[in-house]
């Protein structure tokens, strides 16, 4: 390297032969430390046996109209609400610039009287209430987040507060018509 | 600085080969410190002990902790129950953490007031906040190994915050978590870093107090040593100094340990965690409560950037501001003692990050201090916007307008007036 001659610099083939030895050297290595590193990174992300757990079969038989329950998929909770007619025409009749996250009612459910969504508030994650009878169900009649104050309606949309996205809608398959796979 | 003779043949045997006793004896004995030093300077050396004993209390504990979702919380209990002095290194643990912060949130204090971060000492105050960063990454995932519903729900807080990145932030909160929610893989991994982390803790700290001994310590005058009147040896002077101030510390640590143990935690961390119920009332540890009250102020849309990605970066931008104040001050005097304006400011700062602290532990629809019609939401706000304030409008400005009192000609002239003033 300490006998570069400064006249001939670009011009020296063999200069020019270690420089490209130099860079093609470097370049090798930082891919080949990438493709090492990625292994570990990848390692952290979901394992096989977590995403096999990733549907789960509800009996939807016994949950009487006007009632909600929440079951377990991938480690949170799933609201399963079977709306009442009111609650359905609520959801139906919200003119769609009136919301945050604008998503029409039949674009969220299958069946409109049950609405299926993740119980997960968008804003940092809580679980909100509203799910059993009794809980607070906010100023829209849906779910009510006592974190940081997130109103949802009945549609399960996000009306007020922080969180700026509607409940998740997981996928869904309905086997017979008391019966559904989540996932 | 002559190298010393050693006179013990081993000793000088050992050094000659590794010159570690040299080293030593030159930062620990020799270091020349300025003579004026104020107990305000006591807190490094505390926060280092402090470091010392969460890594001990910390190794005793792992050999009782079980890191599964379905076992940690019994095991803390077991540690707490029937391990011998299980409770009490439990306690010193959970207790040294807020020590840890206690005496590394004075330090920081007291080098913004000394202006401690000014030049040359702008690494070893970077190297600093690297610390703090690294200190608060430690303690979060250390608060979710009990695996109570504060550990979970803080956790789930934590973690989403990262979602509000547009594009990789859901496949970035699915990669810390190992899974779909915070779960089994992310006990396990928090418990991994939280093991590791300590001990790069450990590697800053060498680094800081090297970057120390590099540009040596500041001062309350803000002069730097001149002559060798204006210092004195590390050793007998601050060793002693540091060993009483030690003292008291281990009183103010002890009197949590022993009779108010859980004064600083959530009750609500004794109770397991459960993923189906989030607590009405979500708090992280006193040490976040201002930090956790600017990401909560921000509750509206500026550019169309939402208010979840905003408080993010505000809360994020809150620290990785300390990193640009050595240029954003522009005052040439170091020390507030000389500061007539400044001072004031430094004192209005310091209440803004008490009262962002009291706004990060309230309900957002609560009241100020009962204060009717004043939220907390409303004052979290204020407090957010003078703590940004401060450093990007009153640092570069007060420094340009104020006319700072006159220094003294060297550490030894201001030594010697106040001991005649005295």
């Amino acid at each position: 390297m300490s006998q570069t001659v400064q006249s001939s610099g670009d011009h020296n083939p063999d200069e020019n032969r270690r420089d490209f030895l130099t860079l093609a050297t470097t370049a090798v290595g930082v891919v080949g430390t990438g493709m090492a590193l990625w292994p570990f990174v990848d390692s952290m992300n979901p394992s096989k046996d977590v995403l096999a757990l990733a549907s789960v079969e509800v009996n939807l038989s016994n949950i009487p109209v006007g009632q909600a329950i929440k079951v377990m998929w991938r480690g949170k909770p799933v609201f399963i609400r079977h709306r009442t007619e009111r609650e359905i025409n609520e959801a139906e009749e919200v003119a769609l610039n009136e919301l945050v996250d604008p998503q029409a009612d039949d674009a969220r459910v299958e069946k409109k009287e049950w609405l299926i969504v993740v119980g997960v508030c968008t804003h940092l994650g809580c679980i909100p209430m509203g799910t059993a009878t009794g809980e607070a169900r906010g100023d829209y009649d849906g779910w009510y987040c006592p974190c940081h104050g997130s109103h949802y309606d009945t549609s399960g949309r996000i009306r007020r507060g922080p969180a700026p996205k509607n409940l998740e809608v997981p996928t869904y398959t309905f086997l017979t018509d008391t019966s559904v796979r989540i996932g | 600085m002559s190298a010393p003779v050693w006179n013990n043949k081993v000793v000088k045997w050992v050094d000659d080969r590794l010159p570690i006793i040299s080293m030593l004896h030159h930062s620990a004995y020799e270091y020349p410190t300025p003579k004026n030093l104020s107990y305000m300077w006591n807190f490094g050396s505390l926060a280092g002990f402090v470091l010392v004993t969460m890594i001990l209390s910390g190794i005793f504990l792992v050999m009782n902790y079980t890191p599964h979702t379905s076992m940690a919380f019994e095991s803390v209990e077991r540690i707490m129950r029937d391990v011998n002095y299980g409770w009490l290194i439990r306690y010193i643990h959970m207790n040294g953490a807020s020590m840890f912060f206690i005496a590394v949130f004075i330090h920081i204090f007291r080098g913004l007031y000394y202006g401690s971060y000014k030049a040359p000492r702008e690494m070893l105050w970077w190297i600093g906040i690297l610390i703090l960063l690294a200190m608060m990454a430690t303690a979060f995932m250390g608060y979710v190994l009990p695996w109570g519903q504060m550990s979970f729900w803080g956790a789930t807080v934590i973690t989403n915050l990262f979602s509000a990145f547009p594009v990789i932030g859901d496949p970035l909160v699915t990669w810390l978590w190992g899974g779909f929610s915070v779960d089994n893989p992310t006990l396990n991994r928090f418990f991994s870093l939280h093991y590791l982390m300590p001990f790069v803790i450990l590697g800053l700290v060498v680094l800081h107090v090297w970057a120390l001994h590099s540009v040596r310590s500041n001062n309350p005058t803000g002069v730097e040593i001149k002559t060798p009147q204006d210092s004195i040896p590390f050793h007998p002077y601050y060793t002693i100094k540091d060993l009483f101030g030690l003292g008291v510390f281990l009183i103010f640590f002890s009197a949590f340990v022993f009779f108010a143990p859980d004064f600083l935690g959530h009750p609500d961390n004794y109770i397991p965690a459960n993923p189906l119920v989030t607590p009405p009332h979500i708090v992280p540890e006193w040490y976040f409560l201002p930090f956790y009250a600017i990401l909560r102020s921000i509750d509206f849309t500026i550019f169309g950037i939402p208010a979840k990605l905003l408080g993010v970066l505000a809360m994020f931008a809150s620290i990785v501001i300390l990193f640009v104040i050595p240029w954003l001050d522009t005052s040439k005097v170091r020390s507030s003692k000389f500061r007539p304006v400044y001072k004031w400011f430094f004192w209005l700062f310091v209440i803004d990050t008490f009262v962002l602290g009291y706004c990060g532990a309230k309900a957002p629809d609560d009241y100020f201090m009962g204060i009717e019609g004043l939220k907390v939401i409303v004052m979290g706000q204020l407090s957010t916007l003078y703590y940004f304030v401060h450093f990007l409008v009153v640092m570069p400005l007060v420094g340009k307008l104020e006319r700072p009192k006159p220094l003294p000609a060297s550490i030894s002239e201001s030594v010697l007036k106040e001991g005649a003033n005295a």
